[in-house]
């Protein structure tokens, strides 16, 4: 297998690595090298200034605000979506009638409830959010029209126009839009657990509640800890900029009163809207941080004793 | 890629009854099967319900905006949930035509499809090479493709769009087709690295005596080989692209080369100056029917697709 071996590898890596170093290796680099000068982006001049952009960051306002909608995405979120996953995915594997003399059963249908659940996943969710923005409209949207007809006509909020609720509406939708994907990951990973384990635990007089957090959490852990982090880096990321930018506006964006900006919004806005290549790049470097430390947090409070089986 | 902590056949929690444990006594069992049936019962009912509670709030909203797509303005706003008193088809010819969905569809069909193709051939390629090949630098260039998985991708979209403008990259289709597959990269390297490495090596080895190439070998033997995980890394970066709203958004801001997504929201920017609405949902229903159109019909490999390596 020598023969040509290093122009072989070499021919078949030059193409994806060169493309891959330009476009994401090179500006990842660049951006930690900018958040230390002034550059504009709009002239391609620009002096070193240390750690200025970092103090200033430091004294941010709205930096401030960003950092703590999106650490509250990053620590709701899953936790909700992943809840609410785990409660379907149970409920659809485990919560049938029992059939057949068999310990335990998946409920009739099950099948056509995953598809269903499943939808919001092959949207994009630029259409999701739009689609959210009208259902929010606080006087023709299909939220609140549902609302007086069934007698609650009295409560019509703002929603997304509602400093207090902005944020709540914005993560209802993401919850809305990924909890089908965890419910399908988790069905399948339900599914693989031997049937015996649950014979034995109903015949010692397990109810499903301690079936749930004895067999099914634990076997399922290493699945339930890759979603939770999977999930929070997508709140983090490019899922939450989509969200708040489609769905609140605000004269400002980023909702009424920056009540639901998030950190990728803010670099978006600094870099692209305000002329501050610079300093967006500083935000976007706390963003990294942020992310890898949510990573290392999970990963460290979620290592237990694997389980075989 | 799993650790295991401790090499153990079948460690359970402290007092799980899993496993081979306790023997069960022959009284309790029938005692124990029949709470546990009258408990399945009511769960049944239960569980059927908030299923089906959870199964309409996903549907509805998608229902009212077919069904606010065939309305006229008016209605739209005086009434949101009743149904529209006669099909407007003329709704959707209006978002097909003068709100341009048709050069949004164009427009993505030709970036999905030129990025699709890279990102399988170039993720295979690489992917294939680090799989089964030693060099020094391996293990590097590996964690160098699986690194941009967890970073901010927004991070890079700064010094990203003055690298694009000063290759007069920006606001090209082209441009953005490379874009789209240098970060397609990361997962894709991923995941068929895991894939080329579960095939035999065995069918390579004999195609390799038989005199043919490194390159022919890859592409006349191992490619065809790799058709499964080639079909679930495809069905997610198809899905992944089409839908893609933050790249394009930075990076391709023309009118006229706009893609699906980013097109649609600046539809809503701009009908909500025009009155248009019912145009503009006639635009978000056209462009969510194919998908999910495509989704329902190819649902087992869509799910396979996506949930195959997302989490891993």
């Amino acid at each position: 297998m020598q023969h040509g071996k290093y122009r072989f590898i070499v021919g078949f890596l030059a193409a994806p690595l060169a493309l891959y170093a330009l476009f994401v290796i090179w500006p990842f680099i660049q951006s930690i090298y900018y958040s230390f000068t002034d550059w504009t982006g709009l002239s391609p001049d620009f002096t070193m200034v240390g750690f200025d952009n970092y103090s200033r960051m430091l004294d941010d306002e709205i930096f401030w605000k960003s950092v703590q909608h999106s650490l509250t995405f990053a620590v709701v979120l899953p936790l909700v979506t992943v809840g609410l996953a785990l409660f379907f995915a149970f409920m659809l594997n485990v919560g049938g009638r029992r059939r057949g003399g068999a310990a335990i059963a998946g409920v009739r249908g099950s099948s056509f409830y995953k598809i269903v659940y499943f939808f919001p996943q092959v949207l994009s969710i630029a259409i999701v959010a739009l689609l959210f923005q009208f259902a929010y409209n606080p006087n023709s949207g299909a939220i609140n029209s549902v609302l007086k007809a069934v007698g609650l006509g009295s409560i019509q909020p703002d929603w997304l126009g509602d400093p207090d609720l902005a944020l709540i509406c914005v993560m209802a939708v993401l919850v809305w839009s990924t909890v089908g994907f965890f419910v399908v990951l988790f069905s399948a990973g339900m599914a693989s657990i031997p049937r015996d384990f649950y014979e034995a635990a109903l015949l010692d007089g397990a109810n499903r509640f301690t079936t749930f957090f004895k067999i099914t959490l634990p076997l399922l852990w290493d699945t339930v800890q890759s979603g939770w982090i999977y999930m929070g880096i997508l709140a983090l990321g490019a899922e939450s900029f989509a969200v708040v930018q489609i769905m609140t506006v605000g004269p400002n964006g980023g909702g009424p009163d920056f009540s639901t900006i998030v950190l990728p919004l803010y670099v978006y806005q600094k870099a692209f809207r305000d002329g501050q290549a610079a300093y967006a790049t500083t935000i976007g470097v706390a963003l990294l941080i942020v992310t890898l430390a949510f990573a290392a947090i999970v990963m460290k409070v979620g290592r237990r004793e694997r389980l075989e089986f | 890629m799993k650790t295991t902590d401790t090499a153990s056949t079948g460690v359970e929690t402290p007092g799980s009854p899993a496993g081979p444990g306790p023997a069960v006594t022959k009284i309790e069992a029938p005692a124990a099967r029949r709470t546990a049936k009258a408990e399945g019962a009511t769960l049944n009912v239960f569980s059927h319900g908030v299923l089906i509670i959870w199964a309409i709030m996903v549907v509805m909203p998608l229902l009212w905006a077919v069904m606010t797509s065939f309305k006229t303005d008016k209605a739209i706003f005086t009434s949101p949930w009743s149904l529209p008193d006669g099909l407007h088809f003329e709704n959707w010819s209006r978002a097909w035509t003068e709100a341009h969905m048709s050069d949004y569809f164009l427009n993505t069909l030709l970036v999905v499809g030129g990025s699709l193709v890279g990102t399988l051939l170039f993720g295979s390629m690489a992917a294939y090479v680090l799989a089964r090949f030693e060099f020094p630098g391996n293990r590097f260039i590996y964690f160098l493709f699986i690194g941009g998985m967890s970073f901010p991708i927004i991070l890079a979209l700064v010094p990203l769009f003055y690298v694009m403008q000063n290759m007069a990259l920006l606001n090209t289709l082209h441009g953005l087709i490379l874009v789209y597959i240098a970060y397609s990269l990361p997962f894709t390297v991923f995941f068929l690295t895991a894939f080329f490495r579960t095939l035999p090596t065995s069918v390579a080895e004999a195609a390799f005596v038989d005199g043919a190439s490194h390159t022919r070998t890859f592409f006349q033997v191992m490619l065809p080989m790799a058709k499964p995980g080639l079909i679930s890394v495809g069905i997610f970066n198809f899905l992944g692209q089409w839908n893609q709203y933050l790249l394009p958004t930075v990076l391709n801001t023309e009118p006229e080369k706009k893609v699906l997504s980013q097109g649609l929201v600046q539809l809503a920017v701009s009908q909500g100056y025009k009155g248009d609405w019912s145009g503009l949902f006639a635009g978000l229903v056209m462009a969510m029917l194919p998908v999910l159109a495509a989704y329902i019909i190819f649902q087992r490999q869509v799910v396979a697709g996506l949930t195959a390596g997302a989490v891993k």
